[in-house]
């Protein structure tokens, strides 16, 4: 399939033409596109992370040393507070529990990733399902489908987030819920798009005048036109996901304390901000780094499997 | 277009409907409302009377008829916290956060629309390349964590701007440019595409043949066609809009309705959560289909369909 990062010179009036093509830093540019390394060693590192967290973190993320509260990261001298040093063990320092700041990260990377493939799944196995059915049967189906993405799209979410959790408490299982109740909407209303263009073809019509029964009309025919969209909108919605789960956490309704999550790390910082900044800094950094990185894939899956969906 | 707008009207109406239902399920959902007013000194038979004057010993959805009536009337209850009606409790809040969200979006118009437009113009070079690494960082950026790092940077280290509150001009600066960052970077894109889009059209072309100026052809021409894309992107921001305020706001304690959602779940008062998520509701409903009205008065081709 044609990637699009050919430039088209004739798009250009000549004189607004300043292409310089061989540039070294556009052609880096160019093969990094291309060939995203660095955000899919990343992408890796989080999931190593993920997957090995009680191994890989150097402490254990929920209980600190007394000793050693409000270290700074090695690069610094000393705290400004306390006076402490760094030390080697705490390479990006400890907060004023005496937590080690890279093994909470490195747990919080497992949490982030458990709910966003647990939400990823079942939000685009429902949506897409709900699309399909939508989509194939039409009527009130399709009706019912449509005002419920619009209530999902109409709604402001976060305030629906804050709203459940004054009824519910936070729990692990009302923020996944809350992110797979907000999440299916976007498979659904594409799915269904695409099922009623597939209803539409030759080969769905022969199908139905064959007498095929509309479970294998939909299985058969139309779901697989439809895998590679709901890929590409997953793969686009993960950073998205990420970044809301992260932003609920640091307004105290996301993940419940003490699990370390990135997003309350961020929140526990700011009332440190003014002596012990690398509380906030650096799970701020992972956040950021991993949500660009899985931003910059989605885009890169989204050219390689539907260049079409490009306005996503 | 008046039947769009009248479908449009119609479904809102709709989400509406869902909307005050869900939030009347979760206002029953959090509690008995009595519990509120429960003190050592209540007997059975006030307790029985509140149930009465609330209607409590009605089925639910007499219940949320009544509710509902009030809705309509903006009458929410009464605020847990101030002990003043919930609508007046939000209404007073609304003011800060539309000051805040006009700050923002300024800011990202300001920052977006240029650089787009700059960056299809220098279409491959590396400007371009510093401008669109600009816009995929800017959407990976947390709201939340820009905020502190522009409060350690401008506040605690170089001690130029406040660090949050609202009092002069210079408390709006922070608070609009993490607000705004999102949409800088999202208009940035809209726009870059929008104009290369353009760019390639046959009229740009003829405009360009017959010998127009190059200043004329990207400004009378394309700019002027392509603005129209970042326009409805003003949809897509309002819905960031609600989750950047919340969070713009307790970062810098900004008086506006974001910080007045969070602290009213943090003090269970369910009426003031009522109110803001109906008037959001009904607020971001409403402006997505101003800008859709607006979307088509400007381009005709989509009064057509």
């Amino acid at each position: 399939m044609a990637i699009d990062t050919e430039i088209k010179p004739s798009a250009i009036p000549s004189g607004m033409d300043s292409t310089r093509r061989n540039n070294a830093l556009i052609l880096s540019w160019h093969i990094f596109r291309r060939y995203p390394i660095l955000p899919a060693i990343v992408v890796l590192l989080l999931i190593i992370s993920a997957a090995f967290a009680p191994w890989i973190a150097p402490h254990t993320p929920l209980t600190g040393k007394l000793q050693d509260q409000d270290r700074p990261p090695i690069w610094e001298a000393e705290s400004p507070i306390s006076g402490k040093e760094p030390k080697w063990t705490y390479p990006l320092g400890t907060d004023p529990l005496g937590r080690d700041i890279l093994s909470r990260i490195i747990w919080g990377a497992r949490y982030s990733m458990l709910i966003a493939s647990i939400v990823l799944a079942v939000g685009a196995l429902g949506g897409t399902v709900l699309g399909l059915i939508a989509g194939y049967f039409g009527a009130i189906a399709d009706e019912v489908l449509m005002r419920m993405v619009d209530l999902t799209l109409g709604v402001p979410f976060i305030l629906v987030a804050l709203a459940t959790v004054v009824v519910f408490g936070s729990s692990m299982t009302l923020i996944i819920s809350l992110l797979i109740l907000f999440s299916w909407s976007g498979f659904a209303r594409q799915v269904r798009a695409e099922t009623l263009r597939l209803k539409a073809t030759d080969y769905v019509s022969l199908a139905i005048v064959a007498g095929a029964s509309p479970y294998r009309i939909i299985s058969r025919h139309i779901l697989p036109g439809v895998v590679n969209t709901v890929l590409v909108i997953a793969s686009l919605n993960v950073g998205q996901l990420i970044l809301t789960e992260a932003t609920l956490s640091f307004l105290g309704v996301g993940i419940p304390k003490p699990r370390p999550a990135w997003g309350s790390m961020v929140a526990d910082g700011r009332d440190y901000i003014g002596t012990s900044y690398w509380m906030s800094l650096f799970p701020g950094l992972a956040i950021f780094l991993v949500v660009f990185a899985m931003n910059f894939l989605g885009d890169w899956i989204r050219d390689r499997l539907d260049p079409r969906l490009r306005q996503l | 277009m008046r039947k769009l707008i009248l479908r449009r009207l119609l479904a809102g109406a709709v989400v509406l409907l869902l909307a005050s239902i869900l939030v009347f399920a979760l206002s029953r959902m959090s509690g008995d409302p009595r519990h509120l007013f429960l003190s050592e000194y209540t007997t059975k038979e006030q307790w029985d009377a509140w149930g009465r004057q609330f209607g409590l010993d009605r089925p639910y959805h007499e219940q949320y008829l009544t509710w509902m009536s009030g809705v309509l009337r903006f009458d929410f209850g009464i605020s847990v916290k101030e002990s003043i009606s919930a609508t007046t409790v939000v209404m007073r809040k609304i003011p800060p956060t539309l000051q805040l969200a006009a700050g923002a979006y300024i800011f990202a118009i300001a920052i977006g629309i240029p650089l787009g437009v700059f960056s299809s113009l220098q279409r491959g070079t590396y400007l371009d390349l510093v401008a669109r690494g600009f816009a995929l960082l800017g959407q990976a950026m947390p709201g939340f964590w820009l905020g502190v790092m522009l409060i350690l940077l401008f506040a605690v280290r170089w001690r130029v701007l406040p660090a949050g509150g609202r009092d002069d001009w210079t408390s709006l600066i922070l608070p609009s440019i993490t607000l705004g960052w999102f949409a800088a970077a999202a208009l940035l894109r809209l726009t870059r595409s929008a104009m290369l889009e353009t760019l390639d059209t046959e009229f740009v072309k003829l405009a360009r043949a017959k010998g127009a100026s190059r200043t004329a052809v990207i400004w009378k021409h394309a700019f002027r066609n392509a603005v129209i894309v970042p326009l409805t992107f003003a949809g897509v921001f309002l819905t960031a809009l609600f989750t950047g305020a919340v969070v713009t706001e307790t970062v810098f304690g900004w008086p506006g309705l974001g910080r007045l959602a969070l602290q009213s779940v943090f003090g269970t008062d369910f009426p003031v959560i009522s109110a803001i998520v109906m008037f959001a509701t009904a607020g971001y409903l409403l402006m997505n289909l101003m800008v859709d009205v607006l979307y088509g008065v400007l381009d005709p081709r989509i009064r057509m369909n």
